[in-house]
C-alpha cells in the first residue's frame, strides 16, 4: 500500500534542479511581447483615446474590442464582464487596448505613446456607498445576489434565549501573492488556437477561448505549464489573461506571450472578498444558542464573476460548526467600481469563520462562560442538524479535532499559567481558539452538474497513465492520484504516470478548485481503477486459465504462484483487444439531496474539521502581534499523502496568519496603492510561527480510502484564534482584520475608556 | 559590452548592454531557466544566485557588476546528475511545493550551510528571510535544510 505512505513527489526532481518549464521558462520562435492598457480611472466612459502621431507603430499590434470575433465577454458565470471595454469603464485597470511588439523594451516604449481621455463619473468604491444606492452601477440596487437560510422560527428562538448579543465584524481584501505571476502564451493555426499558461482549470481557459473565436472542442486547445502557485487567483482571471493573448496571436498571426511583473498582478487581477458580517444570537444564560440571525455583505467589484458562488459557500458556513434550530441567514454581494474579486482559497468561508468564531468570543465574554465550555456546547456532532437542515451522518470530526487541540497545546493549562503571571508586563501572552469546518467539493448540486470525468490508460510499456484535468499546483495532485489508483489497480507507484493536462488529451475532471481534487477527482480515479482492474483480471484469467487470479503490486498471482507482470498482460491485451482505457463519472453519494430553491438539504457530502489554538505576544508599547505558536488538529477523513497534507495545513495556516495581522490593501480612489511586494507584505520565515499540525482521520465513505478535502480549511482558522488571543493577552476586542498595531491601539483604548 | 565570468564550474563570456539584469542574462542569454523572476524589485528572493559566496537577488544585480566573478545558480547544485544532499532533503522532507521559490530557496540554504555546518533553527529562519514561499508555512524549508545540514555533517 502507498496510500498513507510520504512517497516523493512526482515531479519533485524538476522542481529542485531548475528543469520545470514556467510560463516564462518557455521560448517560442517568433514569439511576441503582449500587454494590456488599462483603465486609470474607476467609473466613466471613453472619450478618445490616441496614438502619439511621431511613433512609428508599424511594428505593434494593437487590438481593441473591434478585434473579437466571437462575443465580447469572459465565458464565466454570466456575460457581464468585457474582455476589453468598449466605452464604459467600471473599475480602475479594466483592460481596454492589448498591444505587442518584438521585444518587451518596444511594447513599454508604445504603451507611453498612447493617451486615453474619460468622462470620469461618481464611482461607488464601498459596500456602504453601493447599499446606499446614491448611484446605480449593477441592476435595479446594486446587489449582484442575494441568498436566504432559514430553518426554525426566529422569534421563537429568540424568546427562548435570556440574552441577545450583537456583534459587527469586518474582513478585508487579501491578494492570493502566488510567487509566479500569472501568464499566457497563445499559438495560432490555420485551423485554431492554442494557449500554455499558468493555470488552476483547464477548461475555464478553453471554454472562454472556444466563445472568443467561435471555435470546435477540438480547435481549441490549453496546456498547463508548471504552475508556481494558484490559491485560487489562478482559477478565472486565466481565461481573460489567455484570450488576450489569443487576440493579440489571432490578428498578428504570431506567438504572443503575456507576463503580468507584480505591480500589474496585484493591481489588476481578483482579490479575497472582503465583507461585512453581522450577528444577531439569542442564547441562555447556561450558554446554549437558541436563535441566530446573521446578515453577510460581501463586495464582488464590478462584475459578477464567481461571487455568487462565493456568497452561497459563505452563506452557507455563517453560523459555524454549531448547533441552532432558529436560524436566519441573509446574504448579499453587492458591485463596486473596484476590480473584480474572486476565487481565493476558503471562498467566503474564512470571511465568515472570523465573524462566527469572534461572536463565540463575545458571547463567552458577556456570559462568563469559558470560550471552549460554549464551544463544547454548541459543537456540531454526528447527527446534529446544521443551518441548511442537513443532518451529518458520516465522518464528523468535530470532537476529535477540538479535544485533540486543546490537549496537545495545552490550552486550559497554558491560559491558566498566563493569568497567573500577567502583571506590568510590556509584553503580554495570550492563547485563542478557533473551531471551524469546510464543506468539500462543489456547494449543493454543483458536483451532479459537473459530472468530473477522469480515467486511467494503459501506455504500449506496460504502465498505467492517469488522465485528468485537475492541475498540479503545488499541493500534491499528481502525487496523491498516483498513490490512489496504485493502490486501488494493484500496480506500484512508479508504474503509475500523469498525463500532460492538455485539454486535446484529457477528459474533464472539472476545475482545480473547492478541495475537490482529492475527494472528488480521486474517487473518480479510484472507480476507474477499480473497473480497469476488473478488466484485466478476466482477461488474464482467461489468458492463464486461472479463475482465482489477482493483480498485486504490478504482478498477476494466483496462490502463492506469480503468473505474470502486470506489463507482459498488458502486451497481449494491446495484441489481441487493442487500446485498454477506462473512463469514470463522478456521481452524488446516494441519500445526498439539496434543494436550489429553498437553499436547504446536503450543502456538502461531507465536512471537513478544525480546531486551532494560537499563541501570541504582544508588545503593549507597539502593539505588534507576534504569533509564537499555532497548533492545530485537523479532520480530513483521510490523509493519501501525510506529508503533503501536513504541507497544505502548514501552508494555508500561514496565508490565515497574514490574513489576521498584516496583509491589507490601500485604496485610492478606486486603485490600489500598494501594488508591490515592499509594500504589501506578506508573512516571511521570521514571521512564521512554530506550528504543531495533528491530523484526524475520521474516513469518510464515499471518499477515495476515507479522504475528504483538506486544501481550504487551513485558510478558515488562524484569523480568529489569534484575534482570540490578542483578547486573552490584552482584554481588548478587535471586531475588524488584520489586527494590525493601529487598530489594536484603538481597541485597546477603547476598552480603557469604558473601564474608566 | 563582453563580460565574461565562471558561472555553475564553467567560464563563459557574454556579450550584453551593461546595464541588463544579471538575471535576463541567466535565463534569454544563457537559458538558465531555473532563476524565477517574482517581483523584480528585490523583496521574494526567487532570482536568488551565489556570487562570490553571497546570495544575491540576480534582478538587482547589472550584468557588468559580475566580471570575473563566480556565480552560482540552481542548476549548479546537482552533480553528474546527483541531487545535491539539499535538494535531496528538500524532497524527502516537503519543502518544494509549487516549486516556484525553490531555486532561491536552495542557494539561499546553499550559501548558509557552506559557511555553517550546524545552523540552528533561528540561523536557518533568518537566512531565508529575504526568500518567500506563499505554500509551505516554511517548516518544511526549514525542516529540509536541518536535515540536509545533518547529512552534511555525518
Amino acid at each position: 500500500m502507498v496510500v498513507g505512505q510520504n512517497v516523493l513527489r512526482k515531479e519533485g526532481v524538476e522542481k529542485l534542479t531548475g528543469a520545470a518549464r514556467y510560463i516564462d521558462d518557455i521560448a517560442i520562435e517568433g514569439v511576441l511581447y503582449g500587454k494590456t492598457i488599462r483603465s486609470s480611472v474607476a467609473r466613466g466612459l471613453i472619450k478618445s483615446i490616441s496614438f502619439d502621431p511621431r511613433f512609428d507603430w508599424s511594428p505593434i499590434t494593437v487590438c481593441d474590442w473591434r478585434d473579437i470575433p466571437g462575443e465580447n465577454f469572459v465565458a464565466l458565470i454570466e456575460q457581464d464582464q468585457p474582455l476589453l471595454a468598449e466605452r464604459e469603464i467600471r473599475h480602475a485597470e479594466e483592460p481596454i487596448l492589448l498591444i505587442a511588439a518584438e521585444s518587451r523594451a518596444l511594447v513599454e516604449e508604445a504603451a507611453s505613446r498612447i493617451r486615453i481621455e474619460y468622462e470620469e463619473l461618481p464611482a461607488v468604491l464601498s459596500m456602504e456607498e453601493s447599499l446606499a444606492c446614491r448611484e446605480i452601477i449593477y441592476g435595479p440596487d446594486n446587489v449582484f445576489k442575494r441568498f436566504l437560510i432559514a430553518r426554525g422560527d426566529i422569534d421563537d428562538g429568540i424568546s427562548q434565549g435570556d440574552v441577545i448579543i450583537e456583534g459587527e465584524y469586518r474582513v478585508p481584501h487579501q491578494e492570493q501573492l502566488y510567487i509566479e505571476p500569472q501568464g499566457m502564451i497563445a499559438v495560432p493555426s490555420d485551423t485554431g488556437m492554442t494557449v500554455l499558461g499558468s493555470m488552476q482549470c483547464p477548461y475555464y481557459v478553453h471554454k472562454a477561448l472556444k466563445q472568443l473565436f467561435n471555435l470546435s472542442d477540438e480547435r481549441a486547445v490549453v496546456i498547463q505549464t508548471t504552475t508556481g502557485g494558484g490559491f485560487g487567483g489562478k482559477e478565472e482571471y486565466p481565461s481573460m489573461i489567455a484570450c488576450h493573448a489569443a487576440l493579440l496571436a489571432h490578428k498578428a498571426r504570431r506567438p504572443v506571450k503575456i507576463i503580468y511583473d507584480r505591480a500589474e498582478d496585484i493591481a489588476a487581477t481578483t482579490k479575497r472578498h472582503p465583507g461585512v458580517i453581522r450577528h444577531r444570537t439569542a442564547v441562555t444564560r447556561d450558554g446554549r444558542l437558541t436563535a441566530s440571525e446573521i446578515d453577510v455583505v460581501l463586495d464582488g467589484g464590478a462584475y459578477v464573476t464567481l461571487t455568487p458562488v462565493v456568497l452561497s459557500r459563505a452563506a452557507i458556513h455563517a453560523l459555524g460548526p454549531y448547533r441552532c434550530e432558529h436560524v436566519r441567514i441573509t446574504a448579499r454581494a453587492v458591485a463596486t467600481n473596484t476590480p473584480p474579486n474572486g476565487a481565493f482559497r476558503g471562498f467566503g468561508a474564512p470571511q465568515v469563520a472570523f465573524a462566527y468564531e469572534m461572536q463565540m468570543e463575545k458571547i463567552a465574554l458577556r456570559l462568563g462562560i469559558d470560550p471552549l465550555e460554549l464551544r463544547r456546547i454548541n459543537m456540531l456532532k454526528e447527527g446534529d442538524i446544521t443551518a441548511t437542515g442537513q443532518r451529518l451522518q458520516w465522518s464528523v470530526g468535530s470532537e476529535d479535532v477540538l479535544n485533540t487541540v486543546v490537549e496537545r497545546s495545552r490550552f486550559e493549562e497554558k491560559r491558566a499559567e498566563i493569568q497567573s503571571e500577567r502583571a506590568s508586563s510590556h509584553k503580554r501572552r495570550g492563547l485563542g481558539l478557533s473551531f471551524f469546518f469546510h464543506g468539500a467539493g462543489f456547494t449543493g448540486s454543483g458536483e451532479a452538474k459537473m459530472k468530473a470525468r477522469a480515467g486511467i490508460e494503459i501506455t504500449p510499456e506496460g504502465r498505467a497513465r492517469v488522465l485528468s484535468s485537475s492541475t498540479e499546483i503545488g499541493q500534491g495532485t499528481q502525487t496523491i492520484f498516483c498513490q490512489i489508483v496504485a493502490d486501488e489497480l494493484g500496480l506500484v507507484f512508479d508504474d503509475i504516470e500523469i498525463e500532460e493536462t492538455d485539454t486535446s488529451r484529457v477528459p474533464d475532471s472539472g476545475p482545480t478548485v473547492a478541495s475537490r481534487t482529492c475527494m472528488v477527482v480521486g474517487r473518480v480515479l479510484q472507480l476507474a481503477a477499480r473497473e480497469m482492474k476488473e478488466r484485466i483480471k478476466l482477461f488474464a484469467a482467461e489468458l492463464y486459465g486461472a479463475p482465482e487470479i489477482d493483480l498485486i503490486e504490478g504482478h498477476f498471482i494466483e496462490g502463492e504462484k506469480v503468473l505474470a507482470s502486470f506489463a507482459e498482460v498488458a502486451r497481449h491485451y494491446a495484441a489481441q483487444r487493442g487500446e485498454l482505457k477506462v473512463e469514470s463519472q463522478y456521481a452524488s453519494p446516494k441519500g445526498v439531496e439539496w434543494d436550489d430553491q429553498t437553499y436547504s438539504g446536503d450543502a456538502y457530502p461531507a465536512f471537513s474539521w478544525g480546531a486551532e489554538v494560537a499563541e501570541v505576544e504582544v508588545d503593549m508599547d507597539t502593539f505588534e502581534v507576534s504569533v509564537l505558536k499555532i497548533t492545530t488538529a485537523q479532520d480530513i477523513g483521510r490523509a493519501i499523502h501525510p506529508l503533503l497534507a501536513a504541507g497544505q495545513i502548514e501552508g494555508g495556516t500561514l496565508q490565515a496568519v497574514g490574513y489576521g495581522i498584516m496583509e491589507e490593501l490601500v485604496w485610492d480612489r478606486g486603485r490600489i496603492v500598494n501594488r508591490m511586494l515592499t509594500n504589501y507584505i506578506i508573512p516571511t520565515s521570521m514571521d512564521a510561527p512554530e506550528m504543531e499540525t495533528i491530523i484526524v482521520e475520521k474516513e469518510y465513505p464515499h471518499g477515495p480510502f476515507g479522504a475528504k478535502g483538506v486544501g481550504e480549511l487551513p485558510m478558515d482558522g488562524a484569523a480568529p484564534a489569534i484575534a482570540a488571543a490578542v483578547l486573552n493577552a490584552t482584554g481588548a476586542f478587535v471586531s475588524e482584520i488584520p489586527v494590525t498595531p493601529e487598530r489594536l491601539m484603538m481597541a485597546v483604548e477603547e476598552l480603557k475608556a469604558s473601564v474608566s | 559590452m563582453k563580460i565574461e565570468f565562471q558561472i555553475n564550474g564553467a567560464t563563459r563570456v557574454i556579450d550584453s548592454p551593461p546595464m541588463r539584469r544579471l538575471l535576463d542574462v541567466l535565463r534569454e542569454d544563457l537559458r538558465l531557466t531555473g532563476t524565477k523572476e517574482g517581483c523584480g524589485e528585490g523583496e521574494c528572493g526567487a532570482c536568488s544566485v551565489i556570487i562570490n559566496g553571497e546570495v544575491i537577488n540576480s534582478c538587482l544585480v547589472p550584468v557588468c557588476q559580475t566580471t570575473g566573478a563566480i556565480i552560482t545558480t540552481v542548476e549548479g547544485l546537482a552533480k553528474d546528475a546527483r541531487l545535491d544532499p539539499l535538494q535531496q532533503a528538500f524532497l524527502e522532507a516537503g519543502g518544494a511545493q509549487c516549486g516556484i521559490c525553490t531555486p532561491g530557496m536552495l542557494i539561499a540554504a546553499r550559501a548558509l550551510l557552506d559557511l555553517t555546518a550546524q545552523p540552528t533553527r533561528d540561523e536557518i529562519k533568518e537566512a531565508i528571510a529575504g526568500n518567500l514561499c506563499r505554500c509551505t508555512g516554511y517548516v518544511k524549508i526549514i525542516d529540509a535544510i536541518e536535515r540536509a545540514s545533518l547529512i552534511r555533517t555525518r
